[in-house]
């Protein structure tokens, strides 16, 4: 290799980098749109009274798994929120909800087409896999620094990292679902003479919900993992009271605000599965 | 008889090195060879055949003989290799995208093997599909779904789901679906063959019933000979992609083209598609306008026959005579065969199974005649023809 000298991979990125810097006005508009995007949620959330999200979060789990066991998830929900409330986290949290749903929302409006046009183009399959696996592998802070370049310090960047780590899952699992449509059902749509747009609409999506939906469950959780990542970039929320915590050396502060991360995982991840859950 | 579908030189291959294989193929390659020196299978080879408007064609072979290849050319789920197929007249090989979407929509329907019913959608919304699809108004697409599923005997289970159906209600939808839509051709691939004995036979006649009523053009594929005969108009042999005889079943049954139809239908229940005409012989007979009783006499002799058939001058049945009666009659002088003349003698239309026959044909010590609607005589059935035609024997007429 010496004998070679090595690639100047990193300058190449760099003044890619560089180059890219030149639209500011372009990237300056994308982090506005975000920032609409995740403001407008915060607003929700900051608009009701703690008692209220409660009671809000409670009945959509009732609503939603209205022919499931639900009760003793319901307990756990009420129990952990008073107890995030009660440790003084509830805006974290609240932050912590915006920047999962933002960056899962993203990853959805992205990934689920992405997903559709892999399955229906082989050719489109063979290149985005290995984007996937690179989004996925690539470790954070490679594209923090960049992220940080481009959109600044605050949610935005934060929420980009986490659309990039998070999103793989939903486009994977949207191809998967579209793919595992047994071929005679869509031999059966062909033959009465649906267009393509007929057969997405009508037969795959619907036959692959449950699929893409357990994606779009990974998508969330992946984003959850990313808080305290996000935090070192200005993402506030729960992250941020661990990150805080880790350099105070508050071993205690951090667990709390671990556990505040954990419950919210497991609402999540409890309401998304239900999803699936549901028959027909 | 209108054609409705019309399948010229009709191939197709499967495979990499399709000029290769077809080369071969006109030298008269079979389909083992062309798979070991090139790769490519041989679907289906150089079909021709027409069918008519309102008839229920049949297709038979063995697994793999490329049955299913030759019905999904007719609506193009499959590209031919070569030769086109016609249906009303329209090239379906040259359609473009939309006009062949627009055939499908308007024309022809499909039953499957495994039902092929989607699952997330209700059984009323299953047989709406086909309407949905053309986005004919809601009510309408209720209206004619809810007639379609009455005609199967299906009414009552509108909001189950498929899952819920046991398997020969889930193909009423199959057919239901099919038939919503007013598509004037079905095309039916092996859409009895999934089902249990007992159902399967159920379809069968809801088909033959709902084919009385409708009068559809529809393609049967089968592996099933028995149910083959059953159904079909006419029904056409393949294997390894070729024709081997297209006929009517009892044509296929009496003159079978080749040993390997010979051997496709050996087995088979005969009795249930043979029918008088099948394997009645031709009946000695006299003009009662023409003949007296000498010659009536003279004509049994000379055939060494006991009895003769009396016809008049239409050729309608007016009894029969035995020679005893008919030699007392001489030496009495009479010139009217009318006197000795029987008449209770059973009876049988020409086209009647043997099946309803059966029994009473053995009882009966006389043989039956076969006449037509018009009451003229066509034969008789001699007992021996009926079981030499059950056992698969030419029958000599
Ligand atoms: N998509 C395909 N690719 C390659 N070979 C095929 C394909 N479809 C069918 N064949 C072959 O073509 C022949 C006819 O198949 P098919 O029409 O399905 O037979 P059948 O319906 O009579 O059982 C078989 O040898 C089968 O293996
Ligand atoms: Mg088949």
């Amino acid at each position: 290799m010496g004998s070679i000298g090595a690639l100047p991979l990193a300058d190449w990125v760099n003044s890619g980098v560089d180059w890219l810097s030149q639209f500011t006005g372009f990237f300056n508009s994308i982090t506005a749109f975000f920032q609409a995007i995740i403001d407008a949620i915060q607003w929700v959330f900051d608009l009701l009274p703690e008692w209220l999200f409660i009671i809000v979060i409670l009945a959509f789990t009732y609503w939603i798994k209205r022919d499931q066991k639900k009760l003793g998830f319901m307990i756990f929900e009420a129990l952990g929120l008073l107890l995030i409330w009660n440790l003084g986290f509830w805006r974290d949290m609240t932050q912590t909800l915006t920047l999962v749903l933002s960056s899962s929302l993203i990853a959805i409006v992205i990934g689920i087409p992405l997903g559709i046009w892999m399955a229906k183009s082989s050719k489109a399959e063979v290149v985005i896999k290995p984007i996937l696996d690179f989004m996925q592998t690539l470790p954070a802070f490679v594209y923090l620094i960049p992220a940080v370049a481009f959109f600044g310090i605050g949610m935005v960047p934060g929420v980009l990292a986490s659309v990039i780590f998070a999103m793989p899952p939903t486009v994977r699992m949207t191809n998967l679902g579209i793919r595992q449509v047994p071929e005679d059902l869509i031999e059966a749509a062909d033959s009465f003479g649906s267009t393509s747009w007929q057969k997405l609409i009508g037969l795959q999506l619907p036959m692959a919900k449950n699929t893409i939906m357990s994606g779009v469950n990974q998508t969330m959780m992946l984003g959850l993992s990313m808080v305290v990542i996000a935090s070192m970039i200005g993402a506030l929320g729960l992250g941020t009271q661990v990150y805080f915590a880790v350099g105070r050396n508050d071993a205690g502060a951090g667990f709390a605000a671990g556990i505040a991360v954990v419950i919210v995982a497991i609402i999540l991840d409890r309401i998304t599965q239900s999803f699936n859950k549901t028959s027909h | 008889m209108t054609e409705k579908v019309k399948v010229t030189n009709l191939t197709k291959i499967f495979g990499k090195q399709i000029p290769q294989a077809k080369k071969l193929l006109s030298e008269g390659k079979d389909k083992k060879e062309i798979l070991a020196q090139t790769g490519c299978t041989v679907g289906v080879n150089q079909a021709n055949f027409t069918i008519n408007e309102g008839e229920l064609f049949v297709i038979m072979g063995l697994s793999g003989s490329g049955k299913s290849t030759i019905i999904r050319m007719i609506n193009r789920l499959i590209n031919s290799t070569d030769g086109d197929v016609e249906i009303d007249g329209q090239k379906v090989m040259q359609l473009s995208k939309e006009e062949l979407r627009k055939l499908r929509q308007d024309k022809i329907g499909m039953v499957f093997q495994n039902f092929a019913l989607f699952p997330h959608l209700t059984v009323l919304q299953n047989a709406e599909y086909g309407l949905a699809l053309k986005k004919v108004d809601s009510s309408t697409q209720e209206k004619k779904a809810k007639e379609a599923l009455d005609l199967v005997g299906l009414n009552g289970y509108d909001q189950q789901y498929p899952d819920q159906l046991s398997g020969g209600m889930q193909q009423r939808v199959g057919l239901a679906r099919a038939l919503a839509n007013d598509a004037e051709i079905l095309l039916m691939d092996e859409a009895f063959s999934a089902l249990d004995p007992l159902y399967r036979k159920e379809m069968q006649d809801l088909l033959l019933q709902i084919q009385e009523k409708m009068h559809k053009t529809i393609i049967f594929i089968g592996h099933d000979l028995n149910e083959a005969l059953k159904l079909g108009d006419r029904i056409l042999i393949m294997r390894d992609g070729n024709i081997e005889q297209i006929g009517e079943p009892e044509e296929i049954l009496t003159h079978p083209a080749n040993d390997y139809v010979e051997r496709f239908i050996e087995g088979v229940d005969r009795t249930r598609v043979l029918t008088a005409s099948s394997v009645m012989t031709k009946a000695h007979v006299i003009n009662i306008a023409k003949a007296g009783p000498r010659v009536a006499l003279r004509r049994m002799r000379d055939n060494d026959i006991s009895s003769i058939y009396v016809v008049d001058n239409e050729n309608k049945f007016v009894g029969f005579a035995d020679a005893h009666d008919v030699s007392d009659l001489i030496k009495q002088g009479s010139k009217d065969l009318r006197s000795v003349l029987k008449t209770d003698v059973p009876k049988t239309l020409a086209d009647t199974p043997i099946n309803d026959l059966i029994n009473d044909i053995s009882k009966t010590p006389i043989p039956y005649i076969v006449v037509d609607e018009e009451d003229h005589l066509q034969g008789i059935i001699l007992r021996g023809a009926v079981l030499a035609a059950i056992s698969g024997e030419e029958v000599n007429a």
